[in-house]
């Protein structure tokens, strides 16, 4: 026995398989067992199957709300935590760039912080008394109070602002490291051919950015979609006014373990599952990641 | 290196950067000045950034430690546990499988590749609900264990481990195999410490996840005495009324371990990313 584990053509499997055992019981078993139970009334002691009756309930305004709050904010993380870490990054490259460390880790420290605290402070810092502090700054342009919290429109710009606050630090790392992997020779050869900055930044950097750009493009739609605590801790636990902090997980949260709606919940998580699935392989492909590279 | 010369355009990034550095940090710093306050004055007037002395004081902190938030520091206690316990365990179980992806060539290994790419795309929220009720069934519910185990082998470190692996030599092991040594032995004795870089750098991800992870743990654990600090933290806010001198105070001494983490293994942290990380 002991010989046979020894052998160099069981090792490898003996390496993966704690990956594989993993990934059967804690991956493979649950999302079929979600799949399943998204087309059953889950009751304790009893379950059976209610066809597409979840799927029919989702087309109500609360799923909506959520669906679209989700969908709102991971456009708008895309929007800021790509372009945005990524300048940032290539400025921080640069040779002209002075003290890039201490900046690196400066933008670095609030990934650092945990969801709860980092809510905890941003709820205090767009509280909705005059003196809280975005108020504050809002009357130095003489601008009245308002509370931050209320609004749909005001409530997901805290959490725009809360989660680049949080992500600019770690994209720009992501970015870095990718910077870091391109040859000087380049830029000297285009350099040479009379290449201006912008030039360089568009024909080399960019292009030689595209791969973490995709990963970076796919953790934040992984992010965006999944995005719950922060909202959790914006408005004090699941239960916003006019579910205007409502996302996908917070209704499959509410469904799931608040109401013990398992089938129900289950629904939501599936839909949630297929939009993820198609937005990211829309994304991949238009990206190009299934094209042939190199 | 280059020599770095003052001229317009660095000082004119210097300050850019000067202005984003300052808004990185500012947040904190209000958290920090909050933290001095007592918890009637930000009810009454919200976060704010004044400096009064006359109502400043290490209370918070000190009530932090009294025998009324004696269950501050077991949360603490149940967070750090956990953290060292995962991190360790799910360094090494993803170094394994990201080493044995790269470096063997057997029947099966793209496909186990594929699977672990799949992991890393699904969010873990959407198979919250059926995991719950295996914990049930499994009597983990409400047990460290429960906490931990699901996500002990997790793709990122796996996916990065392989990119690392995938740079080392593979004369290591022919060479190996040579003296004698087992594929394992190989591992532990030949790439575990190759691989250090990328163990500093996931050491940090991980560490960091586990410290600061919520939604799961919110699932899991139900018993007071159980919760870990995330968890006990968000407890303390409530629609009735928030305990602002336990949060606040204890907010910034959660974040204290991590910034240490940081700072100690931060050179390592870039260098282990840039070395292995994401590239093309």
């Amino acid at each position: 026995m002991t010989k046979f584990l020894y052998s160099s053509r069981i090792a490898p499997y003996v390496f993966v398989l704690p990956f594989i055992l993993s990934f059967l019981i804690f991956f493979a078993y649950p999302v079929y067992a979600t799949i399943v139970m998204s087309f059953q009334e889950v009751l304790p002691g009893q379950t059976h199957f209610i066809g597409l009756a979840n799927y029919k309930d989702l087309w109500n305004d609360r799923f909506y709300a959520a669906l679209w709050n989700s969908t709102r904010y991971t456009f708008w993380t895309l929007v800021v935590l790509i372009p945005l870490p990524m300048v940032l990054a290539v400025f921080l490259n640069g040779k002209r760039m002075i003290w890039s460390g201490f900046f690196r880790s400066a933008l670095f420290i609030p990934t650092l912080t945990s969801v709860v605290v980092a809510g905890t402070i941003f709820r205090l810092v767009f509280g909705q008394l005059d003196q809280a502090v975005m108020n504050q700054f809002r009357h130095l342009f003489g601008f009245h109070t308002i509370n931050w919290l209320a609004g749909s429109t005001t409530g997901m710009l805290v959490l725009v602002v809360l989660a680049t606050w949080r992500f600019a630090g770690i994209n720009i790392v992501y970015f870095l490291s990718a910077l870091q992997n391109i040859p000087d020779e380049l830029y000297e050869a285009a350099a040479i051919d009379g290449a201006n900055a912008w030039n360089k930044f568009r024909r080399i950097t960019l292009p030689l950015l595209k791969p973490v750009s995709i990963y970076v493009i796919t953790i934040s739609i992984y992010g965006g979609y999944a995005m719950f605590t922060e909202s959790y801790m914006l408005w004090n636990g699941n239960h916003s006014p006019n579910d205007i902090g409502l996302t996908m997980v917070g209704y499959l949260f509410r469904e799931g373990i608040e109401t013990n709606n398992l089938g129900f919940g289950s629904a939501v998580g599936v839909t949630l599952l297929a939009l993820t699935m198609a937005v990211n392989v829309v994304q991949l492909k238009f990206f190009g990641l299934f094209k042939k590279e190199e | 290196m280059p020599i770095k010369r003052w001229t317009p355009q660095s000082l004119l990034l210097l300050l850019l950067f000067l202005v984003l550095a300052v808004l990185a940090v500012f947040p904190l710093y209000a958290l920090a000045l909050a933290s001095l306050k007592p918890s009637k004055e930000l009810l009454r007037m919200g976060l704010n950034l004044k400096w009064d002395f006359e109502i400043m004081s290490f209370k918070n902190y000190a009530f932090l430690f009294s025998e009324s938030a004696k269950k501050y520091l077991v949360w603490y206690g149940n967070s750090l546990g956990i953290t060292a316990v995962y991190t360790v365990l799910s360094l090494l179980l993803s170094s394994m499988v990201g080493y044995g992806i790269a470096m063997y060539r057997f029947p099966g290994r793209n496909l186990i590749f594929v699977f672990v790419l799949l992991v890393m795309m699904v969010p873990v929220e959407i198979i919250m609900l059926p995991l719950y009720k295996q914990m049930i069934s499994l009597r983990m519910i409400d047990t460290f264990r429960g906490v931990v185990l699901p996500f002990l082998v997790a793709p990122l470190p796996i996916f990065f481990f392989r990119q690392y692996a995938e740079g080392l030599p593979k004369d290591f092991l022919d060479a190996g195999r040579m003296d004698g040594c087992t594929e394992y032995g190989i591992f532990f004795r030949i790439m575990v410490p190759l691989m250090a870089p990328a163990f500093g750098a996931m050491a940090i991800l991980q560490a960091l996840g586990s410290w600061n992870s919520f939604v799961w743990p919110l699932i899991v654990l139900k018993t007071g005495s159980k919760l870990t600090l995330p968890i006990g933290l968000s407890s303390l806010v409530t629609p009735y009324g928030n305990n602002y001198d336990i949060l606040i105070a204890g907010s910034v001494i959660a974040i204290v371990p991590i910034l240490l983490v940081f700072i100690f293994f931060q050179r390592y942290f870039v260098s282990g990313l840039t070395v292995g990380g994401v590239k093309g």
